[in-house]
């Protein structure tokens, strides 16, 4: 567990005083996978150094395992940062030493026999899959690979905690995803608390269960991701949100809100949870007498739960389509009409209330 | 008048003779002084400014004495420490003394040369001042550490033609006596021959052993 309690940290550059970090409060739970997500220069590599004290705050204290760090005596940090493993976006490794001597690093530092060493040093790379380049060098290794080195050495004294900074920034979409099931591997089946810093909400979506939204030296958002996804409260989450799910209404769509709207309307259809899409649209389009045509989609699934939207149009007499759509809002869904003037998106219920009255 | 092979034998001899030993007292100097520089710089695992601020002047002072003058000018203390201020021997003193500032700048680039993201993996490992030094820096920039002293070696080469003002003999002393002022242009010719081959040979060694370490 990894609490925040009101962390400042003011970067004193002789005239110029930087608040990198304004009064965080966080707190990571036992178990957790928490993402924290910023564009650069929001402050959250600052922050997550500030766990093993690459930076010390300059107000506020950060409890790890329930000890502050930056009380200890320096022997005793250097025995507690064996407890905290941590990866970097440039890996970090040392281009002089061999695959097995870089994981041994940690260890050899802390006077482990050499037995033991080599125990542990194999039984890891087997958990990266790396068992077959220990006796290479990082310069012989793809991205991925390298930061599977990197993995292994951060796990090889066995810590409670693992930090990535950044870890997957330098390597391709395929790669990312790799590294990022490894990492759910380490969580679940070592029991590894993670907290992952990012720019990419992609690394958010697949692994975390936590997030936090960091601008300008603040959290300004924080919460389970799945609330976050459905309900953000700040522009910067919606755009972060916007990167891995699109939510506008493509253009081509508008193209197709002809005039005689009369028999054909098109409606937007937020998701989250278990109503997934296809069984209402197919449900709906069975029960009542319109047709349903998917004009868009994006849904992608957060935690094993669906959550996106679907564009769809519906195609039938005017009573039809209401009681259709009375139907889909049932489902509990969000249902928004795409319309063609400024608003883009007007709220159906306009036009719901019309009807009723018309009906 | 002709010049003995033995003559130049045992002036190679004297040559090599000053640069090995000024080489080693000046490596150990200039790299205990490299790494000073290294770690008590702002921001350093050993950030002080008291160390830096009279290690780097010090420094700076002996890098700019040209070696002619630091031959003579510190004579009592070659006379000091070896006994004598004349002979080969005594020429080691001097040498050591510029060769050391030198070696100890070419030292500080390599370390800075290694990247900082190496310190903080080193930091968060919990790892010790000490062993950042010597488990992660000096490993880190072996290689360019030993195009460094291939360098400063070279340098000695050509700093130990000037022993001969204070009786050290060597390849280049021949060139001058014998070869300056006695106008005999062979033997000229001959002692820079071999100090070509000298220096080519030295900076070939280094570059291999550099590609070995980088292993390219």
């Amino acid at each position: 567990m990894i609490e925040f309690r009101r962390v400042s940290k003011v970067f004193d550059g002789g005239e110029k005083k930087v608040e990198a970090l304004k009064e965080i409060n966080i707190t990571v739970e036992k178990g957790d996978i928490f993402g924290v997500i910023g564009f650069s220069g929001a402050g959250k590599s600052t922050l997550i150094r500030t766990v093993n004290l690459l930076e010390y705050p300059t107000s506020g204290e950060v409890i790890v395992e329930g000890k502050d760090l930056a009380k200890m005596s320096e022997k005793d940090l250097r025995e507690a940062k064996k407890n905290i493993g941590m990866i970097f976006q440039h890996f970090n490794l040392l281009n002089s030493k061999t695959v097995f001597d870089n994981v041994a690093m940690p260890l050899l530092l802390g006077k482990k026999k050499k037995k033991e060493i080599e125990e542990r040093v194999n039984e890891i790379l087997r958990f990266v899959g790396l068992e077959d380049k220990a006796m290479n060098y990082p310069n012989q290794l793809s991205g991925g690979q390298k930061q599977r080195v990197g993995i292994a050495r951060a796990l090889a004294t066995n810590p409670s905690i693992l930090l990535c900074d950044e870890a997957t920034s330098a390597l391709d979409p395929q790669t990312t995803k790799a590294i990022l099931n490894l990492l759910k591997r380490i969580n679940e089946e070592y029991k590894i608390t993670i907290l992952i810093i990012t720019h990419e909400m992609e690394v958010i979506k697949e692994i975390c269960n936590r997030v936090a939204v960091m601008e300008d030296g603040s959290v300004i958002e924080s919460g389970n991701v799945i609330d976050i996804f459905a309900r953000p409260r700040t522009e910067t989450t919606r755009n972060f949100i916007r990167s891995v799910v699109r939510d506008e209404v493509p253009s081509s769509v508008y193209g197709l809100l002809n005039e005689d709207a009369y028999f054909s309307r098109i409606f937007k259809i937020d998701f989250l949870g278990l109503s997934s899409g296809q069984p209402i649209v197919s449900k709906t389009a069975k029960r009542f007498n319109v047709e349903i045509n998917v004009l868009f989609g994006n849904i992608t699934e957060l935690q094993g739960i669906p959550f996106g939207n679907l564009i769809v149009e519906i195609i039938g007499n005017e009573d039809e389509i209401d009681r259709a759509l009375q139907f889909i809002k049932n489902q509990n869904v969000k249902v928004k009409e795409v319309t063609k003037d400024g608003s883009k998106q007007r709220a159906h219920f306009k036009r719901l209330v019309g009807n009723a009255v018309h009906g | 008048m002709e010049v003995s092979k033995e003559l130049i034998l045992n002036a190679l001899w004297e040559t090599l003779y000053m640069v090995s030993i000024s080489l080693f007292f000046g490596s150990i100097i200039g790299i205990f002084l490299g790494i000073l520089l290294v770690v008590t710089r702002k921001g350093h695992i050993y950030e002080n400014r008291f160390i830096f601020s009279i290690v780097n002047p010090i420094v700076n002072i002996f890098r700019s004495i040209p070696f002619i003058i630091l031959l003579v000018a510190i004579i009592p203390f070659t006379r000091l420490m070896v006994g004598t201020s004349i002979g080969t021997t005594a020429a080691i003193v001097p040498l050591v003394l510029h060769i050391g500032p030198y070696i100890s700048r070419l030292v500080e680039n390599s370390l800075l040369e290694v990247d900082e993201g190496i310190i903080e993996a080193a930091k968060a490992m919990g790892a010790t001042p000490i062993q950042i030094i010597f488990r992660f820096l000096m490993p880190e920039a072996f290689a360019s550490l030993i195009l460094s002293i291939t360098t400063a070696t070279i340098g000695l080469v050509g700093a130990t033609a000037m022993a001969g003002a204070i009786g050290g003999g060597g390849l280049g002393d021949v060139a001058i006596t014998y070869g300056y002022q006695r106008f005999s242009t062979i033997t000229i010719f001959v002692t820079v021959l071999i100090l070509v081959i000298v220096v080519q040979g030295v900076q070939s060694l280094g570059n291999i052993f550099e590609r070995k370490i980088r292993r390219v």
